[in-house]
């Protein structure tokens, strides 16, 4: 009995050994791609900051005035006036028909003539 | 093992044939036999104390070894799991209230240099001349030569330089990466934020801190590492701020003047949402001028006129007079009083504005709409010196304002020592004492919000402001009324904005000599205004300094004329931006359909 317990101990190590190698350098493995990956994303939150910081410097309010007078033909841009804002009262409504009211929408009916009936 | 009997039957018989004792043989066996346990057990307590001290001994070695290990690396970061943005930006962003970034970091790159490492110091001094205009080559290759290990050549690089710095190609000259502040905007705002620089400074890393503004204001926020991904969010609003350095910045010019400031506040919030001061500069490169002698503080673009320029503001602060004493309960805005000018008092003369007289009564409301000195000094003498002091420290007028600014609370309002009667009176027309801009916006921020005191701010609020109520609401409307008629019949004509009801009061100071009295043609001009009158949302203040209006045939420097006009364009800019629809005022009835038949 003893010697069956020697020799599953022993393959017991063996195969623990090689599970904590395979283990190890797995650890390992992950370990390399957190750091890649965490370089990857410190990059990219830089680019993306820069990119911010780029987006904020060619949309600054100076250059977009200076943009809009440069195209004023093209685009005809002006500053916002007190006059652009409207009321919803002033809009003109569609005039309302004499004759159908506001009805202006087509029905669609359908149905069955009565064949013995005289058609009109 | 194979024991031996204690009593071997050959022994014992023999023994006993010879006449001996055989229990000695017996006995002699015994010691024998625990000699023999005695060693082996002796042994194998050898051997365990044996295994015992190795273990000990393995345990021990290992920890030394770790702690040896420990001590011995250099720490490295934990790789197990995934960073956050924190650990890239040292110090937060600044936003506007609409998340418009007006400060962000930037990674950029220091150079410095190992002369020890140069192959050729001579010719790098040479080619870095070569690159960057302020490095002289005589001088570098001095510094180079001189036996020192370590130099700093420049805090920061544009990758252009960097790359033509590498295209020397000497291993003695190294980058360290650096975290650059950046304002993408340029000069607007400016004064607001004031600018940063490196603090301690390291081949790693260097500190950024902040110098002036709210960089300096809150540095301690935007360097706290907890809140570093979340930005910091002000009150401006970077579009009303670019309209208004804009038309202020126009104004300034057509009419000549050294300077101007303008303060855009929520009359509910205490919210900045602009606040702008010419001449203005860039933050990105925080100039470091040198003035003259005989210069006043104002002169350098670093002087922020709205918060650090003590002013003394002139008939701006007479509605203070009129709002106190109805609030005293003394006169109602019709109320008659004497405005006969000029008046005497003691050795000191009270005059109106060229000479003329509103009096010999005028009422209340026309003292404000027509800025009589006489009736407010009247009005100020009814109140009483120490009434007056007190409800203009309710106003914020004795105290530094509570704006996040680094310069801030270095801008003490100018008090006079004591306080007789011709300083009531003075006072109630703007002159003696003296305030800044913000200060002046922040009161007339309380006449607005219905007499309940509000502090102005640049941290975008969630909600109004709870504040002191130092008037009633009656009484503040009324003071928003009389205000209204400055507009519609009074000195600031040329403010009405039509849709907005623009209430205001004009204040033209002259500005005092540094050697006493005043200047004669030298004038600060103020207009303080809120709109819409019907319900108040905002106050605009404009002041320019020594402005000149020069299309008549005489130049003119009263309010009316200059800061008056741009204050409206100002208001018929930022209206719509603020999103607040013109108001269709009613035309006034026609006289034949007013009468029935």
């Amino acid at each position: 009995m003893r010697p069956v317990i020697y020799v599953l101990s022993f393959i017991a190590v063996l195969g623990l050994g090689f599970w904590a190698y395979r283990e190890h350098y797995d650890t390992r493995q992950a370990l390399r791609d957190v750091s890649r990956l965490n370089s990857e994303i410190a990059g990219l939150r830089e680019a993306l900051a820069l990119q911010r910081a780029e987006w904020a410097y060619l949309n600054r309010p100076d250059r977009l005035r200076e943009l809009a007078s440069l195209n004023f033909e093209r685009l005809g841009l002006m500053p916002l006036e007190p006059s652009q804002f409207g009321d919803a009262a002033n809009l003109s409504y569609p005039a309302v028909d004499e004759f159908f009211g506001d009805i202006n929408n087509s029905v669609m009916v359908n149905g069955q003539l009565n064949p013995e009936e005289e058609p009109l | 093992m194979t024991r031996t009997p204690l009593r071997p039957l050959a022994r014992i018989l023999k023994a006993r044939a010879q006449g001996e004792n055989p229990d000695v043989i017996e006995r002699e066996n015994l010691r024998l036999r625990h000699e023999q346990m005695r060693d082996a057990a002796r042994s194998r307590a050898e051997v365990r104390l044996l295994i015992l001290g190795f273990s000990f001994f393995l345990a021990f070695s290992a920890i030394g070894v770790r702690m040896g290990v420990l001590s011995a690396t250099e720490a490295a970061e934990p790789r197990s799991f995934a960073s956050g943005a924190e650990i890239l930006a040292q110090r937060a962003d600044i936003t506007d209230r609409n998340g418009r970034v007006l400060a962000t970091n930037m990674l950029t790159h220091a150079l410095y240099a190992h002369p020890k490492d140069m192959v050729d110091p001579a010719r790098v001094a040479k080619e870095l001349a070569a690159i960057f205009p302020e490095m002289k080559a005589d001088d570098l290759t001095r510094r180079f030569t001189d036996g020192r290990s370590f130099i700093w050549l420049r805090k920061v690089l544009s990758p252009e330089q960097m790359q033509q710095v590498h295209e020397i190609g000497d291993p003695g000259l190294l980058f360290g990466p650096r975290e650059m502040r950046l304002y993408p905007n340029g000069t607007l705002a400016a004064h607001i934020l004031g600018g940063s620089s490196f603090g301690v400074e390291g081949v790693h890393s260097a500190e950024v801190i902040g110098t002036a503004g709210i960089e300096r204001a809150m540095d301690a926020r935007l360097r706290d590492p907890a809140l570093s991904a979340t930005p910091l969010e002000l009150s401006v609003d970077l579009t009303v701020q670019a309209a208004v350095e804009e038309i202020l910045g126009a104004g300034v010019t057509m009419l000549n003047a050294k300077g101007g400031a303008a303060i855009i506040m929520d009359v509910k919030t205490g919210e900045i949402l602009s606040l702008a001061s010419l001449p203005s500069f860039d933050p990105n490169n925080r100039p470091n001028p040198v003035l003259p002698k005989d210069a006043e503080p104002g002169d350098s673009p670093l002087f922020n006129r709205a918060v650090q320029g003590v002013y003394e503001l002139g008939s701006t602060f007479k509605i203070f007079a009129t709002a106190q004493a109805m609030e005293l309960g003394l006169v109602g805005p019709d109320t008659l009083v004497d405005a006969n000018a000029p008046m005497q008092w003691g050795k000191h003369r009270i005059r109106e504005f060229q000479n003329k007289n509103y009096g010999p009564l005028a009422t209340v409301t026309d003292v404000i709409v027509k800025s009589s000195n006489v009736g407010t000094a009247r009005l100020a003498l009814q109140i009483g010196g120490l009434r007056q002091q007190e409800f203009l420290k309710s106003l914020g007028f004795f105290d530094p304002t509570p704006i996040e600014l680094t310069e801030a609370p270095g801008a003490k309002p100018l008090l006079p020592a004591r306080w007789p009667d011709i300083v009531t009176i003075t006072t109630s027309y703007g002159h003696g004492m003296s305030a800044s801009p913000l200060h002046l916006a922040a009161a007339y921020a309380t006449i607005a919000n219905g007499g309940i005191t509000v502090k102005p701010t640049l941290l975008k609020q969630s909600g109004p402001q709870a504040g002191v109520r130092v008037m009633r609401e009656e009484v503040a409307d009324a003071s928003v009324e009389m205000l209204r008629q400055v507009v519609t019949r009074g000195t600031a004509s040329l403010a009405e904005v039509p849709g907005y009801e623009v209430a205001g009061k004009t204040g033209t100071a002259d500005k005092p000599r540094r050697t006493g009295g005043y200047y004669k043609d030298k004038v600060i001009n103020t207009f303080a205004s809120v709109f819409p009158a019907s319900d108040p949302r905002y106050v605009v203040l404009v002041t320019l300094d020594e402005p000149v209006e020069t299309s008549g045939t005489e130049p003119r420097r009263t309010a009316g004329w200059t800061a008056v006009p741009v204050a409206a364009e100002i208001t018929r800019r930022i209206a719509p931006l603020l999103g607040i629809r013109p108001v269709v005022e009613a035309p006034p009835a026609d006289r034949l359909t007013a009468v029935r038949n």
